[in-house]
């Protein structure tokens, strides 16, 4: 699990970077990868963007779309409460990130500590829930969060996964990696278990913190069975639920399904793209910037 | 949230007086404590930085957990009435049901398949973009696109490309001799490999980060001793690459094996709300759904097979443990 983190400290910098020959058969191969991973994001991007006269599917249809249109935007928009669904999809990523940065860090942080009561007890419970799969408990979850009174609504989807056992277990692994002499230094200061952790902690362990946001937040965009119990009502549906009605009820043009699928697709690739520079800090091998 | 108001009586600077319930205000400035031996002035303090998290999974882990096996020797039913004891017999009818029987079989085959593809596939990906050389940066970035894609999202799109009509039918009747459309989500078997090259794809760019990851931690220089000794790159990647990368060959091994016992959404998508015609292509999480949250779904039933996926899944884990602990040998 170790690999996960991307802290700068965990990988040895290559000295002497190895020369590579980048022959053409390479970047044929990579090219070759590039369309398998790329195919089902450009195509409909580019159908989205289609006439509603044009051709979707048949032997006439095309990639690249004959006229550029805002056709099946404008419909996308108009008939089905997509921005609803969007505002619910960003209101459980901002509750997942939040919970899970702040009790995985805590908690991960109280871990990384020794010498108290309870600790093994702690870590204990938190591996025996890393083995159970969602998908066992899911029934009992779905009467628990009914008496709760919170189906139906965005918190019901939230409230069971507010933390996951996994990104207590990277924070912990974070934490523990983190310098004594750094933390030394700050005992002479007389600083306190709080001051400490926010001050010297914290910051050494932002690359672990950044994978815990980045995947709660990518996590709760993708989240769909659980959702898909809970919600009932089309104002509360997230985007993957929403999507899925949309993609069953019949009457809609796949140019507006199509739509809706690249609304949901732009944010988190941006998204990435925003953070990649975290995200590959550890596995990248220096030069590419 | 009344714990993270707990949680907030942990702040305390020098001088700053610590509100809580108990007695006497503590200032923590009057002896300092130890280095090595960490001694924290209230025995409770680490439970007010750990209590939210393990209350949190109590309730919504364990708690569910205990329950799901006490239902499952029960008739309970989701809308609630009198709940009767009933023994074993909701597990003597999962083991007799077909459709229960199909599921497991579908979620075998579905590991089977997948484990093998995201094992290898994502290695070899990892090693044709790993290191320095031109535009490396752009492929390893867009070659984790898929990762990060809602996976409802790209099966709504591989559901409307593999359309009898659709663009990948096309472009097969093109450039191969099948002439006639391949049902590809329609067949009882193609649904279930379309919806594995589904895993497999969203799978390669997430896996190929921590091969990634592990190739940059394999030594340089026995590549160099290598290259020495006349190894050519095929030699080199058995020799020297496989060996440095097995510890992580496990790890996604288990990790993608555990993900393909819970695939839900792609077989929801693909193949509609059943599970394929008439639920052949239902996967155990499928089942356990569709028998515990019907209408007036019998929840006792479906949670003996929420106990059955963990014991899957449990001896799935101790199997693959006794394997690595063989393979370490």
């Amino acid at each position: 699990m170790s690999a996960l983190s991307t802290d700068r400290t965990t990988v040895p910098k290559r000295k002497t970077p190895r020369r590579e020959s980048a022959g053409p058969l390479r970047y044929a191969l990579l090219c070759l990868v590039l369309v398998v991973s790329l195919a089902p994001i450009i195509w409909p991007v580019m159908t989205s963007f289609k006439a509603v006269t044009e051709q979707v599917f048949g032997p006439s249809a095309t990639l690249i779309p004959r006229a550029f249109s805002l056709d099946s935007y404008r419909t996308l928009f108009a008939q089905v409460p997509i921005w609803q669904y969007v505002r619910n999809s960003l209101f459980y990523c901002a509750l997942a990130v939040i919970s899970q940065v702040v009790l995985a860090s805590t908690c991960g942080y109280m871990l990384s500590r020794k010498h108290w009561r309870g600790r093994w007890l702690t870590n204990l419970l938190i591996t025996i829930t890393l083995i159970f799969p969602f998908e066992a408990i899911m029934l009992s979850l779905y009467t628990q969060v009914r008496a709760m009174g919170l189906l139906d609504s965005v918190i019901g989807v939230w409230l069971p996964g507010m933390i996951s056992a996994f990104n207590i277990l990277v924070m912990r692994a974070s934490f523990v990696s983190v310098p004594t002499a750094l933390e030394e230094s700050a005992l002479m200061d007389g600083a306190g278990e709080f001051r400490r952790f926010w001050s010297i902690y914290l910051p050494s362990a932002k690359g672990a913190l950044t994978i815990v946001a980045l995947t709660a937040a990518v996590g709760a965009w993708d989240d769909f069975l659980w959702p898909l119990i809970v919600l009932r009502s089309d104002t509360n549906f997230t985007l993957p639920v929403g999507l899925a009605t949309l993609q069953s009820s019949f009457g809609f043009d796949v140019k507006v399904v199509l739509a809706g699928a690249v609304v949901a697709l732009v944010p988190v690739v941006a998204l990435f793209f925003a953070l990649q520079r975290f995200f590959f800090r550890g596995v990248e091998s220096g030069g590419v910037k | 949230m009344p714990a993270s108001t707990a949680d907030s009586t942990v702040i305390e600077r020098p001088g700053q007086v610590v509100h809580t319930a108990q007695p006497a205000p503590v200032r923590r400035s009057k002896s300092r404590p130890q280095l090595g031996a960490e001694r924290f002035r209230k025995w409770w303090t680490p439970l007010l930085w750990v209590g939210p998290s393990v209350a949190a999974l109590i309730a919504f882990s364990i708690v569910p957990f205990a329950n799901t096996v006490g239902l499952s020797f029960t008739d309970a039913r989701a809308l609630g009435g009198p709940v009767r004891s009933v023994g074993l017999d909701n597990y003597r009818i999962l083991l007799e049901s077909n459709e229960f029987r199909n599921a497991v079989f579908n979620s075998i085959l579905y590991m089977l398949i997948a484990v093998p593809l995201l094992v290898m596939l994502p290695l070899l990906v990892a090693c044709l973009v790993n290191g320095t050389f031109r535009f490396g940066g752009f492929f390893r970035s867009a070659f984790y696109i898929p990762a990060v894609a809602s996976t409802v999202v790209i099966a709504i799109v591989w559901q409307m490309a593999l359309r009898d009509d659709g663009p990948v039918n096309a472009i097969l009747t093109a450039v191969t001799p099948i002439q006639e459309a391949v049902p590809f989500l329609s067949d009882r078997w193609l649904l279930l490999f379309s919806a594995i090259a589904l895993t497999v794809w969203k799978g390669i760019g997430f896996y190929m980060v921590l091969y990634l990851a592990a190739l940059a931690n394999v030594d340089e220089t026995l590549y160099e001793a290598a290259t020495i000794d006349g190894a050519g790159p095929v030699r080199r990647f058995f020799h020297v690459t496989l060996p440095g990368v097995r510890p992580m060959m496990y790890v996604v091994g288990v990790l993608s094996a555990i993900g393909s016992l819970r695939v839900f959404s792609e077989i929801y998508i693909l193949g509609g709300p059943t599970g394929g015609i008439g639920g052949q292509d239902a996967t155990v999480p499928f089942y356990i759904r569709n028998v515990g949250l019907a209408v007036d779904g019998k929840l006792g039933l479906g949670s003996a097979a929420s106990v059955m996926l963990f014991v899957l899944t449990v001896g799935f884990l101790l199997a693959s443990q006794r394997l690595g602990s063989k393979a370490e040998e």
